[in-house]
C-alpha cells in the first residue's frame, strides 16, 4: 500500500504503524454523565465495517505525524488521507 | 479390471480375513478397488439437504468452530434440528487457512484449563469422530534467546502444569541435539534454550472440517452449505430466526461461529464488538526431505515453522496489522516473516516458496476469545479467535454446545465473558492492552 501523505507526498505503508479506528480522535468527556459507558464503547466496541475505514495511521519512520487514512478494507484501496490535526480541528477539538 | 475381477479379489482379500467390511467405508481395498475404476465410485460423505422453515438451533458459520458446535450439540447434548449454515462451502475459512499448529501453552488462568482442555479433547478426536484427522503429537518448542525469556518461560511452563498440560524446558545443548541446523550463534539473537511442549503438534486443518461434518451429518445435523445468513429475525429482544440466501429459516437458539466475519453479523443485531478483523498470511514451501519433525518458534522475532506430511515447510510470522476483510495480505509482512527465518534458519533461504495467502481473523481487545450470551435472548456469540482458533476447534465446539443447550458457560470457559473488558476483567496474554493489531 502507498499511502498518499499530504506534506510529503506518496510514502510507503511500511514506514507507518496503526492505531485503529479513526473515532479513537473523539476522546469522550471523563467528567460527563454516562462517562463510563462512553469510555467502555470508545476503548474496546469497534464497528469494524467491510468497506470504507477511517483510521489512524503514524508516520513513525517519517515524518511523525498522525494521519487520518480512508481505506477500503475489502481491496486495500487507499481513497483519502488528511493530516489527523486537520481533521481533530475541523471536528471542533482544540484549537 | 473388470467389476467381477475386483469382486473375485474382494472375496479373496475376504477369505483370507482382510475385508473391506460392509460398514467401514474406507479401507486400503477400496481406495485400490476405485483406483482400478477412475474414482468414479466414492459417494459424498455427508448430505446437501434442503434448507427445513424451522429448526431448533442454528449455528451460522461451517468452519471448524461451528461444526464442531453442531457434532457436540448432537452427540453430547442430545439436541435435534440443528443446522449449521455456510456462505460458501464448509471449510473455506479459517479453518482451510491455517497452519495448524495445537498447543496448550498458555500463562494465564482464564486460558489455559480450557486450552489444556481442548489438547485432551484432540487426543481423542479421531476415536470420537471416526475420522483420520492426521492428529500428530510432534511437539512445540518455543525458542529463549535471554535470561529474562527464559525466566518469562520458566513461569509459563509452571503455569501450564499447575493445569495439568505437560511443559519441559530444554538448554542449548538440548536444542542443538534436537534441531542442529538452528543459528544458535546469532550475534544479537543466540539461542539458550527453549520450552518444549511434547503434546503438542499440528492436524490436518480441512480433515478436521470433514470429519466434524460427517459425524454432525450421521447424528441428523444439516449442514447447508451456500447458504449465507443475511439477516437476523429479532422481535421484542429475542431472535426468532435468520434469512438466508436460501430463504428465511425460523429458530429458538441461533449461534455465531463466523470467526473473521463476527463484526459483520453481529451488526445485524445492532451490536458492536470488542474485535477487529485483521489478515495473516501462511507460507508453504515446496517439498523438502524430512528436515523438522515438531514445530519451532523464532523467540526474538514473528517466526514458526513446521513440515507437512507432504514435505512442505509450513511457516508464517505476524499479522499485517490493519483491519482488512480481504483474505490477502501485503508484502512487507512477507519480508518480515522470510527475514525471521533467515534470522533462526539461515537454510530456509534454499527453499522455494510454492504458495502463500491470507486469512482474515477476527483479532479481540486482549488476544483471548468470546463464548457468551448476548444482549439478545437466544443469540449466542463465538468469535475473538485471533491466530489461534484452531487449536481450539475441539473446545470451543465443546464449550459453545454447552452454552447453547444450557445456557451457562462451560467450566472450562467462564472467563471468555463479552463484557469482561466493561468490568475490567480481560485475559491479556502480552499485556498489550486495548489494542487488537498489538495481540
Ligand atoms: C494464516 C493463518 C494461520 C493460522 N494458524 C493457526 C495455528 O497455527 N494454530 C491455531 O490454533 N490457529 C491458527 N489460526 C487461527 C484459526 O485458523 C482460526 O482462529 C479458526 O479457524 C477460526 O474458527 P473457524 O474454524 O470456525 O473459522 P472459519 O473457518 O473462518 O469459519 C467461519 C465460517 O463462517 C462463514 N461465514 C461468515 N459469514 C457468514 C454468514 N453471514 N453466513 C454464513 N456463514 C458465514 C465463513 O464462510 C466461514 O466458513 C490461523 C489463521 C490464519 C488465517
Amino acid at each position: 500500500m502507498i499511502i498518499h501523505h499530504p506534506l510529503l507526498g506518496p510514502r510507503d505503508a511500511q514506514e507507518f504503524t496503526v492505531l485503529g479506528d479513526a473515532s479513537l480522535i473523539d476522546r469522550p468527556d471523563g467528567m460527563a454523565e454516562g462517562a463510563p459507558d462512553a469510555f467502555d464503547s470508545y476503548l474496546h466496541l469497534r464497528d469494524n465495517p467491510a468497506g470504507t475505514h477511517r483510521e489512524l495511521w503514524y508516520h513513525e519512520a517519517g515524518d511523525r505525524s498522525w494521519l487520518v487514512v480512508t481505506r477500503d478494507t475489502r481491496t486495500h484501496e487507499v481513497m483519502q488521507v488528511e493530516l489527523a490535526r486537520d481533521v481533530a480541528l475541523a471536528a471542533g477539538r482544540g484549537r | 479390471m473388470s467389476e467381477t475381477g475386483i469382486a473375485s479379489l474382494r472375496a479373496g482379500l475376504q477369505s483370507a480375513g482382510i475385508s473391506d467390511g460392509t460398514p467401514m467405508r474406507y479401507s486400503a481395498f477400496r481406495l485400490f478397488a476405485e483406483a482400478l475404476r477412475g474414482h468414479r465410485g466414492w459417494r459424498p460423505a455427508w448430505r446437501d439437504p434442503e434448507p427445513q422453515a424451522e429448526y431448533d438451533t442454528l449455528v451460522i458459520g461451517g468452519g471448524g468452530h461451528g461444526l464442531a458446535t453442531a457434532h457436540y450439540l448432537a452427540s453430547r447434548y442430545g439436541a435435534q434440528r440443528v443446522a449449521v449454515l455456510e456462505k460458501g462451502w464448509i471449510g473455506g475459512g479459517n479453518v482451510g487457512r491455517n497452519t495448524t499448529i495445537v498447543r496448550s501453552n498458555y500463562l494465564l488462568d482464564g486460558n489455559e484449563p480450557f486450552y489444556e482442555y481442548s489438547l485432551k479433547l484432540w487426543e481423542g478426536l479421531e476415536q470420537d469422530l471416526n475420522y483420520n484427522a492426521m492428529f500428530s503429537q510432534r511437539g512445540i518448542l518455543n525458542l529463549y534467546h535471554s535470561d529474562s525469556q527464559r525466566d518469562a518461560y520458566i513461569r509459563r511452563g509452571n503455569a501450564m502444569k499447575l493445569h495439568g498440560a505437560d511443559a519441559a524446558l530444554v538448554g542449548a545443548e538440548g536444542v542443538r541435539a534436537m534441531y542442529p541446523w538452528l543459528n544458535f550463534d546469532n550475534a544479537r539473537f543466540p539461542i539458550q534454550g527453549g520450552l518444549l511442549q511434547r503434546r503438542a503438534g499440528t492436524a490436518r486443518h480441512d480433515a478436521v472440517a470433514w470429519g466434524y461434518a460427517r459425524a454432525a451429518d450421521r447424528r441428523g445435523v444439516d449442514i447447508l452449505q451456500n447458504c449465507e445468513v443475511t439477516g437476523l429475525q429479532i422481535e421484542g429482544g429475542r431472535i426468532t430466526g435468520v434469512d438466508t440466501a436460501r430463504g428465511p429459516i425460523r429458530a429458538r437458539k441461533v449461534g455465531v461461529a463466523v470467526a473473521g466475519s463476527s463484526s459483520r453479523v453481529m451488526a445485524m443485531a445492532g451490536l458492536r464488538l470488542p474485535v477487529e478483523s485483521h489478515v495473516l498470511q501462511a507460507f508453504v514451501t515446496e517439498g523438502l526431505k524430512p528436515l523438522i519433525d515438531g514445530v519451532v518458534t523464532f523467540g526474538a522475532g514473528h517466526f514458526y515453522v513446521s513440515q507437512s506430511d507432504k514435505g512442505g515447510l509450513v511457516f508464517g510470522g505476524d499479522i499485517d496489522g490493519y483491519n482488512s476483510y480481504a483474505q490477502r495480505g501485503n508484502l512487507p509482512v512477507v519480508e518480515d516473516v522470510i527475514e525471521g527465518g533467515m534470522a533462526i534458519m539461515p537454510a530456509i533461504g534454499r527453499a522455494r516458496l510454492l504458495r502463500m495467502w491470507g486469512g482474515v481473523m477476527d483479532m479481540s481487545m486482549d488476544g483471548s476469545p468470546i463464548i457468551d450470551r448476548t444482549p439478545v435472548e437466544g443469540l449466542y456469540f463465538n468469535g475473538g479467535w485471533c491466530y489461534g482458533g484452531f487449536k481450539a476447534t475441539p473446545a470451543s465446539g465443546m464449550a459453545f454446545a454447552h452454552l447453547l443447550a444450557t445456557d451457562e458457560p462451560h467450566p472450562t470457559a467462564t472467563a471468555f465473558r463479552l463484557d469482561r473488558f466493561r468490568r475490567g476483567f480481560p485475559i491479556d496474554e502480552k499485556g498489550a492492552g486495548a489494542q487488537p493489531n498489538l495481540h
